[in-house]
């Protein structure tokens, strides 16, 4: 028994790997029992299981998706300081080329699909619903189904870590490379699987809210009277639903290669490792843009009322994003111009990358003009979203660069292109999340974060961004590839990375503050008494925050685009307070365990899959049916809240 | 979805919604967006097919000395396969009439009629399969015979959940009868059994067609 019992630490556990790892198995082990224990000794397991774990209230969902991105966030940037300690310095030995390949993997794959994508879902729950002046989304049941399956997606993904080794063939895995011939370990099946099955989820919440949008509107909100940051959900969500079959195709295949042993991205038996790469990037274009765009919807928002200004060019702001995503979904060649396709291909794929630049420009140039002359106020959403745009300038004029493709032969692959897309993805779009997150943070919790700290952490990572990007920019010029482990002193890049590295551990710094913010705020942040703290122009600033779970006591009449913020010009912000005739019961869907339970098989299908222990993955599998089935069959799936009940909570925060 | 519901309220709580003047499965506004979501879920699952089709557009030529398209196919059988399917398509548009007629016992019927019809198209895909594996023509030996039986069997493997859900469908209209609620039901998965009729007709003519003849 021992001797089986260590041959399965060795495997599974990988205790040979050195002490890093075993050092994370414990603290996780720690961490698990201690979060064990405390739920249990403060008696919260019933809580935790009826507000978060059942609960399908928009509001919620949001919350749980930003606690998660927020980790991610953590968990990603853990691994890029520990890529830019390696590479601080020629020859360094802090890591060996494998760990660096898993880091780099893991690194990638977090950030994009496990902290981009949960973050922006955060505010598309948080907001949207509240925005259009909605009870919910179009269909929570299903909304708390794509929480979890993101959120299993992930747990699966990060596990690989200590369980089994992480996957090593880069974010974008090509074949054959991570066929099973070069690739045999767990770690790539882990990739395959996680984010399949958060990609689902994906769909799923762009499917929930398009419908949302296009059908939940209140009263008077015609299309050209929605606010730009639900345009711009819109707009994801349109690119969420064109895009992301082209990824679950893709990672099918991937994974029948490896498991059922088809040809498809083979070399041998006629596969073509090409066709995974045009289907990936199908998607992975788009993707990019799918995280960008909501942030540009922030900025709209944020722009607008720190400036005390309506937006300048609403309808070529709609136009702008429509366009972005009808034209993501025509550039995705421009991530292999070096492959061969010949000169026409590359031609129409160069043209097409540079024409995304259009609309992108005009976004830019109409925040500006609606900052011009307008009344700034400095505060964390605005810092973000000013500093957002010198960033997004240069990283898109870099793009441009890598768009020239007989240009792109030379800087293909290199820090240059690092350099170009992390500007893009930390300046667009985790400065975007950052400002809506310290933007609708009131609404959410009912308390501003503290300026003081915030500002620190702005500086610390603003500054840390260029001393650790900028010089890659040259490093790139001067032949550094991406991906690589360490290089020689004689290359003379041991200046620029070391620069590099001190920028990154900035960033660290600037993020232990917005930690730090977070957690002093919770007990001394400005508490928001009126529901609207940043005198905002949309129709969530009229509720109160936190808001009441069933949001509007009685759905608002619109009449204009600024709605709140016409109301208020005017002194007719009583007109939206409920009045207790008016007060009818609301209907509101029931909460459930099952979107919970579906995530867990799916989990448990997934584990089986990933090592091949096919009796798991059927379980799985059946525990998937089972509940798509017993939903089928459900017909009692809500509940009315009464008026009485409304007006107590209504009286209560003094509506009424 | 009480919350469509909700917000199809006017400032004064009045509901707005439901018109009978409209079929049953779109009266209630609750279920008509439904409907309009799965409209959506079948754009995705159309661009998904989408992408199979391309691959095997792609590898259907790479067939690394293995059989071919034109050795492999069994024009009796796909023809069979497409005739029993197109039929079931309309049995299931027949069970959709029935249902906006109001009439339960002829729902039943045709979907039980779908249903079977649905089995033996799986039935006799199944054994297709079976037979060209025996040739050796299995999806591990080339890469034209992955795209194929991946594509296909993609399209099979959807049949086969229709079978399971259309069945459970059934259930629940014996159960409760023609409700606002069951129409939808049944509206929706006949939507999607004449998207699986569409998506055969892109594979008999991609696949079997162009299989045999070129
Ligand atoms: C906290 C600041 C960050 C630092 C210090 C950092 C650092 C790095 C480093 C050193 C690499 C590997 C370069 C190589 O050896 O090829 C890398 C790759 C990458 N990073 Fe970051 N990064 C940061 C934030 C982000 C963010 C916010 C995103 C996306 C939203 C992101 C996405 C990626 C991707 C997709 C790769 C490519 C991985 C691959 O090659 O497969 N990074 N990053
Ligand atoms: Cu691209």
């Amino acid at each position: 028994m021992p001797e089986s019992l260590r041959q399965f630490a060795d495997t599974y556990l990988m205790w040979q790997e050195g002490p890093m790892i075993w050092i994370s198995d414990v603290l996780i082990l720690l961490t698990s029992v201690g979060i064990v224990a405390t739920l249990t000794y403060f008696k919260k397991w019933k809580w935790l299981w009826r507000e978060w774990l059942t609960t399908v209230d928009h509001k919620k969902i949001g919350i749980m998706y930003l606690i998660a991105a927020l980790l991610m966030m953590f968990r990603g940037g853990a691994d890029g300081l520990l890529m830019r300690t390696q590479l601080a310095a020629p020859g360094m030995h802090f890591l060996d080329a494998e760990h660096y390949d898993q880091i780099f993997t893991t690194h990638g794959t977090i950030m994009i699909l496990f902290m981009a994508m949960p973050f922006i879902f955060a505010l598309f729950n948080i907001v949207v619903p509240l925005q259009i002046g909605a009870r919910d989304v179009a269909f929570p049941y299903l909304n708390a189904i794509s929480f979890w399956l993101f959120f299993f997606g992930a747990l699966l993904f990060n596990i690989s870590f200590v369980f089994g080794g992480s996957p090593d063939a880069g974010w974008t895995s090509y074949p054959p490379l991570s066929e099973l011939g070069f690739d045999n370990g767990p770690g790539e099946n882990f990739y395959l699987l996680a984010l399949q099955i958060s990609g689902i989820g994906s769909i799923a919440t762009g499917i929930n809210f398009l419908v949302t949008i296009l059908k939940m509107r209140a009263p008077g909100m015609t299309l050209m009277k929605t606010p730009l940051f639900t345009w711009s959900v819109l707009s994801a969500c349109i690119m969420i639903i064109f895009a992301f079959p082209a990824l679950t195709v893709a990672l099918a295949l991937l994974m029948l290669d490896r498991i059922v042993g088809t040809h498809f991205f083979t070399i041998l038996q006629g596969g073509n490792p090409m066709m995974f790469i045009n289907l990936f990037w199908i998607w992975g274009h788009p993707e990019v843009y799918i995280v960008v765009v909501p942030a540009f919807g922030v900025f709209s928002e944020v722009v607008a009322t720190f400036a005390r200004k309506e937006t300048f060019g609403y309808t070529s702001m709609v136009a702008a994003l429509l366009s972005i995503s009808v034209i993501s979904y025509f550039v995705w060649a421009h991530h292999f111009f070096t492959m061969g396709a010949g000169a026409d291909v590359n031609t129409f794929f160069a043209v097409a990358t540079m024409a995304v630049g259009i609309p992108t420009g005009v976004k830019v140039f109409n925040w500006l003009f609606t900052m011009y002359r307008g009344r700034i106020r400095m505060s964390l959403p605005m810092l973000w979203t000013i500093a957002f745009v010198p960033c997004f300038v240069i990283g898109g004029a870099t793009g441009v660069m890598l768009a020239v493709a007989p240009a792109d032969y030379q800087y293909h692959n290199s820090y240059f292109l690092i350099a170009h897309f992390h500007q893009v993805l930390i300046g667009g779009v985790v400065f975007g999340m950052l400002a809506g997150m310290y933007y609708w943070w009131p609404k959410m919790f009912g308390f501003k974060l503290d300026e003081r700290l915030g500002r620190w952490a702005f500086w610390f990572f603003n500054i840390g961004f260029y001393v650790c990007f900028m010089p890659q920019y040259a490093l790139g010029f001067m032949g550094m590839q991406r991906r690589m482990y360490t290089y020689p002193a004689d290359m003379g890049w041991g200046t620029l990375n070391f620069v590099s590295t001190i920028g990154a551990y900035l960033m660290g710094i600037g993020f232990i503050f917005i930690v730090a913010q977070v957690l002093y705020s919770i007990k001394h942040g400005e508490r928001d008494l009126t529901g609207d703290p940043w005198d905002g122009r949309t129709l969530e600033w009229s509720l109160p925050s936190p808001v009441p779970h069933y949001n509007f006591a009685v759905i608002p009449t619109v009449t204009d685009r600024d709605m709140w913020w016409v109301l208020k010009e005017e002194g007719r912000t009583e007109e939206l307070r409920p009045k207790k005739e008016d007060i009818q019961p609301i209907h509101m869907p029931k909460n459930s365990g099952r979107p919970f339970l579906m995530g867990v098989a799916f989990f448990v299908a997934g584990l089986g899959f990933v090592f091949n222990w096919y009796v798991l993955a059927v379980l799985g599998l059946l525990g998937v049916v089972v509940t798509l089935l017993r939903r089928s069959f459900e017909y009692d799936d809500e509940y009315y809240i009464q008026p009485e009940e409304i007006e107590h909570v209504e009286s209560a925060l003094g509506r009424l | 979805m009480a919350v469509v519901e909700n917000a199809l309220r006017d400032a004064h709580g009045h509901l707005s919604g439901a018109d009978l003047a409209k079929p049953l499965e779109y009266q209630d506004p609750n279920q008509s967006v439904r409907i309009l979501g799965f409209w959506l879920f079948l754009a995705t699952d159309m661009l998904l097919f989408g992408c199979l089709f391309a691959t095997y557009l792609v590898l259907r030529t790479h067939t690394d000395g293995g059989p071919t398209a034109r050795e492999l196919f069994d024009i009796p059988g796909f023809t069979a396969e497409t005739f029993i399917l197109l039929t079931s398509s309309f049995t299931g548009g027949l069970a959709t009439l029935a249902m906006r007629n109001r009439n339960r016992k002829q729902v039943l019927a045709w979907l039980t009629v779908t249903i079977l019809l649905g089995l033996s198209f799986v039935g006799l895909e199944v054994q297709e399969f079976y037979k060209d594996v025996l040739e050796g023509a299995t999806m591990q030996r080339s890469a034209f015979l992955s795209a194929f039986f991946t594509l296909v069997g993609t399209h099979g493997s959807h049949v086969s959940l229709g079978i399971v859900w259309m069945f459970s469908i059934l259930l629940q209209v014996a159960k409760r009868g023609l409700t606002q609620v069951t129409a939808r039901k049944v509206f929706i998965v006949n939507l999607y059994w004449h998207f699986l009729d569409v998506v055969w007709v892109f594979i008999f003519t991609v696949v079997y067609l162009f299989g045999v003849v070129m």
